[in-house]
């Protein structure tokens, strides 16, 4: 579905990619962990073309979507949950889902909005109200909503549990399943919270300062001590496991 | 007091062309930040087309104003919002992310050029227009008291109320009025959903400019007599009236201009018509100091 072969990107002369290589297969979860700092919220910008790459190979379904503009790519069925929600704050709850589906045929709109209700039935009860009111909490379920209303094949979401009371989490994370398993939707993972991002996931990534330190099953790096270590038993993010 | 409300109305047709010119910066402050100097010259720009488009059309359309009025108008509006294209693809989008100085520059740039444009190209001496809407109604209130509109401040009045309308609901209902807020409060995030940006801003200076041009038409109509200086003093009493209403607010921008208009000719009414231009200055050094957000900004209390 997603593969990333090469990839180096930054801001400017600040290089912070420094070739990262993970694929993401169709109707997977996969996660990806890593200090704070280490280069995951670049990663994804980077996939979407924001910042572009310097080198190195994004393709989705086997086609070439490095460099292209962002929009385009958002238009290939690649939809994203941006770090720090980013819902419009002067648009009401409906309009941010709307927005979510410009690129969405006008004719399934009722049915995806539906759908997304159907999985967050809080957004449904604030439908008028403006998104720079919502609580926390319910800021992450619209801007997880919004990024489904496109039907994307590919969704990236980052951080979705930051900052949110720990039963929300576990909505959260139960969504995010739910949307995998029943809606077929390949997901991308990003986590500070890497006990339940590994529970999870099928495959996750560490990463450690624009690199891919290791990689393995969501089982796998649960009981590898280093991750137990570092980003687990209350070390999180605390250290990094080393490169080598 | 029949004076003061004949005055009134005249500030107010004013007014309502300022509005329509103060919307085009208060847009395009809004969804890029910046404000388009070259925006005063479009309108200008539209005085002119519209003075030579109605010529021509009045002399081929065998003697229907109305019909000659109408073709003025949309060629009016097509080329003014081709020209809002071309200035933001040479003097914005080339300098997007360079440091903001930069595309005032080129915006000053492209107005000087235009300006100069319009001087050789029509020269340098006032273009008269002879009266085309003639005639008014009177309205008679009771003894001694009666106002007279004319048809002409009619027609700008309606005009100018239907555009402003159709444009707020086009804002506020059509899936480009959606882009271009989401555009405006979250340009990244708004790419990441699958807008192209680069044709909501485009979008953006053509609608203004438009405006603008109609502005422009108004104008040579109400005081028949247009030069390739009008768009500079009119540019900054409308960029006035935009910052008076809250730069980056819509109603804000009419309200502006109505005031701003209502401003001018009372004041050209009883103080000095010399400085009615002071006064307009004035309270964009007042607004300024005193109330940056302006009447209807927003005071950004927003969580995000
Ligand atoms: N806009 C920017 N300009 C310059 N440097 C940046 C910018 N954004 C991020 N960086 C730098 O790039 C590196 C990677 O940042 P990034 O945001 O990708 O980390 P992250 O893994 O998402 O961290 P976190 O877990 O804290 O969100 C950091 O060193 C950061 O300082
Ligand atoms: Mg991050």
């Amino acid at each position: 579905m997603l593969r990333v072969e090469g990839l180096y990107s930054g801001y400017g002369r600040i290089e912070a990619l420094h070739g990262i290589d993970i694929d993401v297969r169709e109707g997977e979860i996969v996660a990806l962990i890593g200090a704070n700092g280490a280069g995951k919220t670049t990663l994804l910008m980077t996939i979407c073309g924001n910042p572009r790459a310097s080198a190195g190979r994004v393709t989705l379904a086997g086609e070439d979507i490095t460099g292209l503009p962002t929009h385009l790519i958002a238009r290939r069925g690649l939809a994203h949950s941006p770090e720090g929600r980013r819902i419009f704050p002067r648009m009401s709850v409906l309009e941010n889902l709307r927005m979510g589906a410009s690129i969405a045929d006008p004719r399934h709109f009722k049915d995806d909005l539906d759908r997304v209700l159907g999985l967050f039935p809080r957004l449904g009860e604030r439908l008028d109200q403006r998104g720079g009111t919502l609580s926390g909490g319910e800021q992450q379920m619209l801007a997880i909503g919004r990024a489904l209303m496109s039907r994307p094949r590919l969704l990236l979401l980052d951080e979705p549990s930051l900052g949110l009371a720990p039963l929300v989490v576990r909505q959260i994370f139960e969504i995010i399943a739910t949307i995998n398993r029943e809606q077929g939707v390949t997901v991308l993972l990003v986590e500070q919270n890497a006990f339940h991002a590994l529970s999870l996931a099928h495959r996750a990534h560490v990463m450690v300062t624009g690199r891919i330190a290791l990689s393995g099953s969501g089982a796998e790096l649960l009981n590898n001590p280093e991750i137990r270590a570092h980003y687990l038993d209350g070390g999180a993010g605390g250290g990094a496991v080393s490169t080598s | 007091m029949e004076y003061f409300f004949q005055q009134v109305i005249n500030g107010l047709t004013l007014g309502a062309i300022y509005g329509l010119i103060a919307l085009g910066y208060t847009m395009v402050y809004g969804i890029i930040g910046m404000i388009n100097f070259a925006h005063g010259e479009i309108y200008m720009l539209g005085a002119f087309i519209s003075l030579v488009a109605f010529l021509v059309f009045s002399s081929i359309s065998g003697g229907s104003v109305a019909l000659a009025l109408l073709a003025a108008l949309l060629v009016t509006m097509v080329f003014t919002a081709l020209w809002g294209w071309v200035v933001e693809r040479m003097a914005y989008r080339p300098l997007r992310g360079a440091p903001r100085l930069a595309p005032l520059i080129s915006a000053i740039g492209v107005s000087i050029l235009l300006q100069n444009f319009v001087q050789i190209a029509q020269g340098a001496r006032v273009k008269p227009l002879p009266p085309v809407i003639q005639g008014g109604v009177t309205l008679d209130l009771g003894a001694a008291f009666s106002l007279s509109i004319s048809w002409l401040q009619i027609v700008i009045f309606v005009l100018t109320l239907t555009l402003m309308a159709g444009f707020t609901w086009m804002i506020a209902r059509t899936s480009l009025g959606r882009a271009q807020r989401a555009t405006e409060q979250d340009m990244k995030m708004a790419a990441l959903l699958g807008v192209n940006v680069d044709r909501v801003v485009s979008a953006t200076f053509v609608i203004g400019a438009a405006l603008a041009g109609v502005a422009g038409m108004m104008v040579t109509l109400y005081y028949g007599v247009i030069d390739f200086y009008i768009g500079f003093l009119a540019g900054i009493k409308a960029f006035t009236a935009a910052v008076l209403g809250g730069i980056g607010s819509l109603p804000g921008a009419m309200l502006g201009g109505l005031l701003i208009g209502l401003t001018e000719s009372l004041w050209s009414a009883y103080f000095s018509i010399q400085y009615k231009d002071v006064a307009t200055f004035a309270i964009l050094v007042g607004v300024l100091l005193f109330r940056p957000s302006g009447l209807l900004g927003r005071p950004d209390v927003e969580k995000v």
